[in-house]
């Protein structure tokens, strides 16, 4: 346990200390932060439906924000060490493979949570300009965010899986990035083909992140969406372990 | 502390080290010695437990490396080949860092890190960032890193590679001081480094050990015709009726003029049996010869070496030549 802690601290003050993490923090925030002026704004125009947290999580800024940082804060994790040899390192300290990659995953989580929560500053100035709530209840609130983090939790995984794979953070990234938009986007599949069945669009609804989101910032939890992020992040961490073992035998 | 046995690696289809077999004792510093490409580097990465082998066994104090392996690892402190840092650390806190993941408690770790501080001399760069240190800084850095949980073994993988001429004198000075605490195996390709510092040396050539002893044991064991030679200089009147009488003396097998100018000669003689240099500075005594130079020259490591590793097409000679020419090699 100790031997994570120290591992995970490493992968966090590492992000700090170079700028990769403040210049995201800093582009996230520029853009969110149009965003939410963009749908307070909204509420000029007259009564809507919707409240300030749902319009805010269901945008094309949000959204294109959110699947571009995948990519990004995963690329370096396993492609960095493997390129400067460090990995030579960390394998040769009494450190088992699965601690390495169980704290390399952490570490992204606790970096991409870290750039999410200033959002939660937003609704408080909503709240301390207008004192009404931002949302529907509280439930909404907890919803928003735990998807987001259910979320990252899958997609980070998936950039973990991609980056153990190759010493080059590029290609990394690529493939991260199609592998998120593939499951991103399968929820949008049944626009495209009017013939699918009942069952093929209630699926693709189910597992569709901009359908869930409208759920969850509702305060409608979804467990099989839940289920379905726990099982995968599980499933692509467990991937990444086989992918780092096997590197060790190819040499 | 070290034993190997039946150590088997290959990429591919190229074989990296063939059915090697050695092993290191405790308070020794061996040296493992061969051409680029000898699979010095495969060896010590599947020692050190980042690669495992395709067949044999590796104990480290008494673990498997491979079954045991934190447990072995806990032992090891390794140097690998071009010493990788993160260049984003500090220097005191990489240490920190690279302490706490070895296991060392938490309160000890200052204390540690101080120890590995003062013994390399890294004290006036202990916060400058590790991404800008010189080469000689990153070496030390490296091997503060290998000594800072003070383990049993360390494996030291070309430690002076890169260096200049005093820093390769620094860091020798350095591993010689570790070997009074320390089980060392290290690898080189320069000579006169293994010579400086081990007590042992493993010539390993093509993934095979090819020979193992002292330096001393491996100048006897040699194949180099004598191991060893005189020089003698003196001034006589006739250089060739010196040559004549040297031949004929019964405890010279051979003797050759080197150089002549302004009435000094300079000889080269193989003795039989014995050193025979008392006896020669009799015989020139008894014929008036004025002598400037009688001594012995060892047989240098380099050629025992060529010996037993014959120069392939892929390594050059000038390689071979470059390895007697390293800077340092007086010390």
């Amino acid at each position: 346990m100790r031997v994570f802690w120290t591992l995970l601290k490493r992968e966090v003050s590492s992000a700090f200390l170079t700028p990769m993490a403040w210049v995201l923090l800093f582009f996230l925030l520029l853009l969110t932060g149009f965003n939410f002026y963009a749908g307070v704004s909204s509420l000029n125009h007259g009564p809507t439906e919707v409240t300030v947290v749902e319009s805010f999580f269901n945008t094309v800024f949000f959204w294109f924000s959110f699947l571009l940082l995948f990519p990004l804060l995963t690329m370096r994790l396993f492609s960095e060490e493997y390129r400067t040899g460090t990995i030579e390192l960390l394998m040769t300290a009494p450190v088992r493979d699965s601690q390495v990659v169980f704290a390399k995953f952490s570490g992204a989580l606790v970096l991409y949570s870290a750039l999410w929560l200033p959002t939660g500053l937003y609704f408080l100035i909503f709240w301390w300009q207008t004192h009404l709530q931002a949302a529907g209840a509280m439930g909404a609130y907890l919803g928003t965010y735990g998807l987001l983090f259910l979320m990252g939790m899958f997609y980070l995984s998936l950039g973990c899986l991609c980056s153990s794979l190759t010493r080059h953070q590029i290609s990394a990234a690529v493939m991260t990035f199609c592998l998120v938009a593939l499951f991103f986007f399968t929820g949008l599949l049944t626009f495209l083909s009017g013939q699918v069945g009942t069952l093929m669009k209630g699926i693709a609804v189910t597992f569709s992140p901009i359908d869930q989101m409208t759920q969850f910032s509702r305060g409608l939890y979804d467990t099989r969406a839940v289920v379905w992020y726990l099982v995968m992040t599980a499933l692509c961490l467990f991937l990444t372990f086989q992918s780092l073992q096997a590197r060790r035998w190819r040499g | 502390m070290i034993t190997v046995q039946g150590l088997t690696k290959s990429y591919g289809t190229a074989d990296a080290i063939r059915d090697l077999s050695f092993s290191v004792d405790q308070g020794e510093v061996v040296g493992f010695l061969g051409p680029n490409g000898a699979g010095k580097s495969t060896t010590m990465k599947i020692l050190s437990g980042y690669l495992p082998a395709d067949s044999g066994e590796v104990r480290i104090a008494g673990f498997d490396i491979f079954s045991d392996s934190l447990k072995a690892r806990s032992r090891i402190g390794y140097l690998p080949e071009n010493v990788p840092l993160y260049p984003e650390m500090r220097v005191g806190e990489y240490l920190a860092y690279r302490a706490s993941l070895k296991g060392v408690r938490s309160r000890r770790i200052r204390e540690k890190v101080e120890d590995a501080v003062q013994l390399c001399g890294l004290r006036n760069v202990q916060k400058q960032l590790v991404g800008t240190l010189s080469k000689g800084y990153r070496q030390r850095v490296g091997l503060a890193d290998a000594l800072v949980n003070e383990p049993d073994i360390l494996i030291l993988d070309e430690p002076t590679i890169g260096l200049d001429p005093n820093q390769i004198r620094e860091v020798r000075a350095l591993i010689k001081g570790l070997a009074s605490r320390h089980t060392i195996l290290l690898s080189s390709h320069i000579l006169s480094e293994v010579e400086a510092t081990c007590s042992r040396i493993l010539i390993i050539n093509k993934g095979r050990i090819v020979a193992t002893g002292t330096p001393t044991e491996l100048r006897q064991r040699t194949s180099v015709p004598l191991s060893r030679t005189i020089r003698l200089e003196i001034l006589t009147e006739s250089s060739s009726a010196a040559l004549r009488e040297l031949n004929s003396l019964p405890y010279i097998s051979k003797a050759t003029t080197l150089t002549e100018s302004e009435g000094w000669v300079t000889y080269e003689i193989s003795p039989r049996g014995e050193d025979p240099r008392l006896l020669l500075y009799e015989e020139a005594v008894r014929r008036g010869w004025k002598l400037r130079e009688l001594s012995t020259r060892e047989v240098p490591l380099e050629e025992i070496f060529s010996s037993f590793v014959p120069a392939s097409p892929d390594q050059s000679a000038t390689e071979l030549q470059s390895l007697g020419n390293q800077p340092g090699a007086m010390s």
